[in-house]
């Protein structure tokens, strides 16, 4: 039991961490704006986030910054390979999401990168001219099958999320992912518990490792350091769902109106 | 002679007058001036004076300002507007040049462009990447309904949006201190003191 919380709260932390975006979108006024995410439970979720913050002083960073001095060669083979191991939980949210050519797609890069990328190591299928990949997880095909994400909630180690995604997380523990029934479900000499969280783990300092200055600088420019990873945690999420690579103005713009008024002034 | 140089003086006027820029050549030669600074061998603080200057004559702060504020800007009165935006230039100034000045020569290529409507046109650009970071896509939200004179209104890096994000902060401490405008001022004035 133990074991399976330190799973699903590693799933969560890198869930509620990794930031890139999806295909263009188009840029039109005033349709299908986002609705205001409630932060229900503000006080917990600022004190758990304080506690995060002294966890990652104290912890978190300082692992992240030994790791950054580690040979590129270890790091880039590290990033390439927590990339290939996500195309399993990539792949069936692709189906879910009725996206079957990037689902074939992405299986073929899993087999190429996994095969002959050593492990998915090296990085194959992007040399080889694949597409630009892009994660996918069970909160965004909530999110695209119209499920709204509920009040947002700071996890505690794992950081910023919402009701509907937490609960995408649990969806990998519960079947979703490939390689979490085939280490911990799966009788087998090779894969073990230790090395599926072993793995995990090591994506999560890879992301934090790869964000040492951003975050710093984030956090030194924020008159509410808070509010700010609040609100850039939720503009992600809504890209992600909408597979908005550069954000759409709807998207961005809660109320484009006010900006507007200004104009008008 | 006297009538050449009226006319000549005429048509300069008139030249000047109604010149435009297009957004995407008002952002490249925003990022040049930006990247020269940066590559300067000077001080930060020399660099951060530096990119202030340019901040106040291409970015929107009293419109961005604004735009932070909410709803909460119906409510001041002229007094209060008057320090708030103060206190915002100076506080939006300094976070702006302090982000920018971590980057040392600073290489973006702009891609790009959308023109929204006659007010609006995001400017697409990519940060190119180094050794030490991946390429970031960062679009400007250009405000063009001077034509003469177009203004930044936002950054939208990898789709996320400074503006949604300074709003939020701002809305965030209204909140959390029952609206009080005071407590915001407080804010701002601590963090450009720091």
């Amino acid at each position: 039991m133990f074991r399976k919380l330190i799973i699903i709260v590693i799933y969560i932390f890198l869930l509620a961490f990794h930031a890139n975006a999806g295909s263009d979108g188009e840029l039109t006024l005033k349709k299908d704006q986002p609705k205001k995410i409630k932060d229900c439970f503000e006080n917990l979720n600022r004190a758990t986030f304080a506690f995060n913050q002294g966890l990652d002083k104290a912890l978190i960073k300082p692992i992240a910054k030994g790791y950054k001095n580690l040979p590129d060669p270890i790091q880039r083979g590290t990033s390439n390979a927590a990339r290939n191991l996500s195309n399993l939980i990539t792949i069936p949210n692709n189906i879910l999401q009725g996206d079957v050519k990037t689902a074939i797609i992405n299986t073929g890069r899993l087999v190429v990168n996994t095969t002959v990328g050593l492990l998915g190591t090296i990085d194959v299928a992007n040399k080889m001219g694949f597409p630009k990949y892009e994660k996918e997880d069970y909160g965004q095909t909530l999110g695209a099958w119209g499920i709204g994400p509920g009040c947002y909630i700071v996890l505690p180690v794992l950081g910023p999320s919402t009701i509907r995604d937490t609960a995408g997380s649990f969806v990998n523990v519960l079947g979703g992912d490939p390689g979490y029934n085939a280490s911990i479900h799966g009788n087998n000499e090779f894969l073990g518990e230790g090395v599926f969280i072993a793995s995990k783990a090591l994506s999560g300092i890879d992301f934090r490792s790869n964000n040492l200055d951003s975050f710093d600088n984030l956090e030194k420019n924020s008159i509410d350091f808070y509010a700010s990873l609040r609100s850039l945690y939720l503009q992600d999420r809504e890209n992600k769902i909408k597979n908005n690579q550069r954000g759409r103005i709807q998207v961005i713009y809660e109320d484009e109106e006010d900006w507007e008024e200004i104009d008008n002034k | 002679m006297k009538k050449f140089l009226i006319i000549i003086l005429f048509f300069n006027l008139s030249y000047t007058h109604t010149y435009s820029i297009e957004p995407e050549e008002f952002v490249q030669s925003t990022v040049n001036k930006a990247s020269q600074v940066l590559s300067k061998n000077i001080s930060k603080e020399e660099k951060m004076n530096g990119l202030k200057i340019i901040a106040k004559e291409t970015v929107d702060i009293k419109g961005i300002g604004f735009y932070s504020l909410g709803s909460t800007r119906k409510n001041l009165n002229d007094n209060q507007k008057k320090i708030y935006f103060d206190l915002f230039e100076n506080y939006f100034l300094k976070s702006f040049a302090s982000r920018l000045s971590e980057y040392t020569n600073p290489k973006i290529e702009v891609q790009g462009k959308k023109v929204i409507n006659k007010n609006y046109t995001i400017v697409n650009s990519i940060l190119i990447s180094t050794p030490d970071r991946p390429e970031i896509k960062i679009d400007w939200r250009i405000y063009t309904k001077n034509s003469d004179n177009p203004l930044i209104r936002d950054l939208i890096i990898e789709g996320l949006s400074l503006a949604r994000t300074q709003k939020e902060e701002f809305a965030s401490i209204l909140s959390s201190n029952e609206g009080n405008i005071n407590a915001l001022f407080k804010t701002l004035e601590n963090f450009t003191k720091d």
